[in-house]
């Protein structure tokens, strides 16, 4: 036990909890069905028809959203604290998800107001249109400090400014949008995989899982920007060029996971500074990060949609939970900062 | 010099309750359909049962002394929040004290069936309490007095727990969406009774308000300096704690948890009315009502025919405003 590694011991134990999680996620619902089932079913030996109808078109795609969007929630919020080196600076926090829910339903109002649109620009517009939005904030609340000090917690007080400004417009276009349906106007305010089909599912999972590979090949890079900037420079690492491309990877994987899931507020807050924590390492981990988000919507949504007599967002589940840890870091952060 | 100033003072006070005055007239005049000057007048001099006069009357009157009535003891809450903690990004809204306030009143609205307005009121004065209690002790364990920062992170993280708590017992009671949207970011549409029958506790709150101006004058010396001229650091904290309690409490029983609106006010009257809070109390509650009024009009012009709630239209002015407080490297200290 002694020479087994930390960092590969709590990834094995994350990789454990994960399966079991997808396992009771597809497992209960409506009707409960036995884990051996779900397993067996899982890979490829489903014990009759009906169960094989029901986890293949209604429980797996509800639990793919919540995988694709805890993997793409966690690993940006680890790629964003290693870059700003500050672990209160989450896409979520800095207000990424926010903004990219409001390009989002920033199209849909679209669509709804301005005849003149071509045909099927519902379908494209949206995702382009969240990009933009999540883009957008990034690089204004990372301009604040780019020059000066990024660890600053301006950097941090800016984005929870952006964060309100993009609720307000996500608000203000769900009613330009003619959005009655209370299910969607909650997947864009609180996020959440209710009613999620595998038409949703098309494009998202790719990307998050192209993009967490980039990230696990980046390791060198991310390892020099852990350190100060002067270091790094003096390590020979083009911080500027680096910083830019993980930021971007971030952003994409963040608007990647809203266009799913909504703006589930706190998961990448949580799972990239919890990864850092259980693995010991210098450097946010992209894997324990991943593990760590998919756990922790899997486990919100069952929290959220199996517990009460209606099914909740997942999002109302996930502030609940990581608004404390959001309080234990502050004040965390707060007790060093005096020591030093 | 002071006494320059306070003709300069008197008169400026005169333009903003001028400006209130117009903005009565304008939310009285725009809606859904624009009233003509004589229908306005129709309905104001001789009202009779002619749609014009009940549009006027019934519905924007009513929404006209909410949005008044909130407005006044949101600028007032936030001037006295960012006063005492001498923070300039302080404002009830954004440190949870609002959305404390309305969790306690949704919790025991769904569970205990619908309450009257003065039970509402203590029911939000209790959360209120309880949420500046909390977000003032957990910002303090950092050991030297709250920072800024600290402080409105802290605030952060409360209003997300209670916003996501509001959510939730809203929808497992199954109420519409319009219900949970009142309860996240405010609205004048239906606070009009309240306003009618809780108006002693804008009165107590301001009352308490003046109390606290010329403590809190002397307390910007520094806390020693103020014992010497005896007045008590404790004794006036409390006073500023109950007033501001009082008042986010009143206005969320009214109007719901609208933020930002106490962290502009402040400092748009500091940058008229200069440090002396015995006129920028005053300045604070006509430019507050003022702020709410005109948010209110903007919301039925920006998304007609329909309309938006007014915390979503101050947000959108106040969030810009938040940043660039934020953003600048050293803020004006309080």
């Amino acid at each position: 036990m002694k020479n087994l590694n930390p960092a590969l011991f709590s990834a094995l134990a994350l990789a454990f909890i994960a399966v079991l999680a997808i396992g009771v996620h597809v497992a209960v619902g409506g009707t409960a069905i036995a884990l051996n089932d779900v397993f067996s079913t899982l890979f490829g030996f489903p014990p009759d028809g009906r169960t094989a109808l029901m986890i293949y078109e209604f429980r797996l795609p509800r639990t793919l959203a919540a995988i694709t969007a805890g993997v793409g929630f966690g690993v940006a919020g680890a790629l964003t604290q290693n870059v700003a080196r500050n672990p209160l600076a989450s896409p979520d926090i800095l207000g990424v998800t926010n903004g990219a829910s409001a390009g989002a339903v920033a199209a849909m109002a679209a669509v709804a107001q301005l005849s003149w649109l071509p045909a099927g620009f519902g379908q494209w517009g949206m995702p382009v249109f969240a990009v933009a939005g999540g883009v957008l904030v990034t690089v204004i609340v990372f301009a604040v400090v780019w020059r000066s000090n990024l660890e600053s917690n301006r950097l941090v007080l800016v984005g929870i400014g952006m964060s309100g400004l993009c609720a307000a417009l996500t608000s203000w276009m769900l009613t330009l949008g003619e959005v009655v349906n209370a299910q969607q106007a909650l997947t864009w305010m609180a996020g959440t995989v209710n009613g999620l089909s595998w038409q949703d599912l098309a494009i998202a999972p790719l990307v998050i899982a192209i993009c967490a590979v980039i990230a696990v090949v980046l390791r060198p890079q991310r390892e020099v920007l852990a350190m100060d900037a002067d270091t790094a420079r003096g390590l020979g690492s083009e911080v500027a060029r680096d910083r830019l491309v993980l930021l971007g990877l971030a952003t994409i994987m963040a608007v990647a996971a809203t266009v799913v899931a909504g703006p589930l507020a706190f998961v990448a807050l949580a799972s990239g500074h919890a990864a850092r924590i259980l693995s010991r390492s210098i450097v946010p981990p992209v894997v324990h990060s991943a593990l760590l988000g998919m756990i922790f919507v899997l486990a919100a949504d069952l929290l959220a949609a199996r517990t009460f007599s209606v099914a909740l967002p997942a999002g109302v589940a996930t502030a609940v939970i990581g608004a404390p840890y959001l309080m234990f870091l502050v004040v965390q952060q707060a007790r060093t900062r005096n020591i030093r | 010099m002071n006494a320059q100033r306070i003709p300069r003072r008197v008169a400026l006070l005169a333009i903003v309750l001028t400006a209130v005055l117009l903005s009565i007239a304008a939310s009285l005049w725009i809606g859904s359909t624009t009233s003509t000057i004589s229908e306005l007048w129709h309905a104001v001099v001789t009202p009779n049962d002619q749609v014009s006069d009940i549009a006027i009357r019934e519905i924007r009157w009513p929404r006209t002394v909410t949005a008044l009535a909130a407005g006044a003891a949101l600028g007032v809450a936030g001037t006295l929040i960012q006063g005492h903690t001498r923070n300039p990004i302080a404002d009830p809204g954004l440190l949870g004290i609002n959305q404390g306030a309305a969790v306690m009143i949704v919790a025991v609205t769904v569970f205990f069936g619908p309450q009257n307005p003065w039970s509402q009121a203590l029911l939000a004065l209790a959360g209120a309490l309880l949420a500046a209690l909390a977000v003032f002790g957990i910002a303090r364990i950092d050991g030297r007095g709250a920072s800024p920062t600290t402080l409105v992170l802290v605030g952060a993280a409360v209003t997300a727990l209670c916003a996501a708590v509001v959510s939730a017992v809203v929808l497992l009671s199954e109420a519409a969406l319009e219900t949970l949207r009142f309860w996240q970011v405010g609205s004048v549409v239906q606070g009009y009774q309240s306003a009618l029958m809780l108006w002693p506790l804008l009165a107590l709150g301001l009352g308490l308000a003046s109390i606290n101006a010329g403590q809190l004058n002397v307390l910007t010396l520094g806390e020693d300096s103020a014992a010497s001229l005896g007045v008590s650091a404790i004794k006036s904290r409390i006073t500023g704690l109950a007033a501001m309690v009082v008042l986010s409490g009143f206005a969320v029983t009214l109007a719901g948890p609208i933020a930002f609106l106490g962290l502009v006010v402040p400092h748009l009257v500091r940058y008229f009315f200069g440090a002396d809070y015995r006129w920028l109390i005053p300045a604070a509650a006509l430019s507050g009502a003022l702020f709410l009024c005109l948010s209110d009009i903007l919301g039925r012009l920006l998304a007609r025919p329909g309309e938006l709630p007014v915390g979503v239209v101050v947000a959108l002015i106040g969030a810009p405003f938040f940043i660039h407080v934020a953003h600048r490297r050293r803020a004006v200290s309080v």
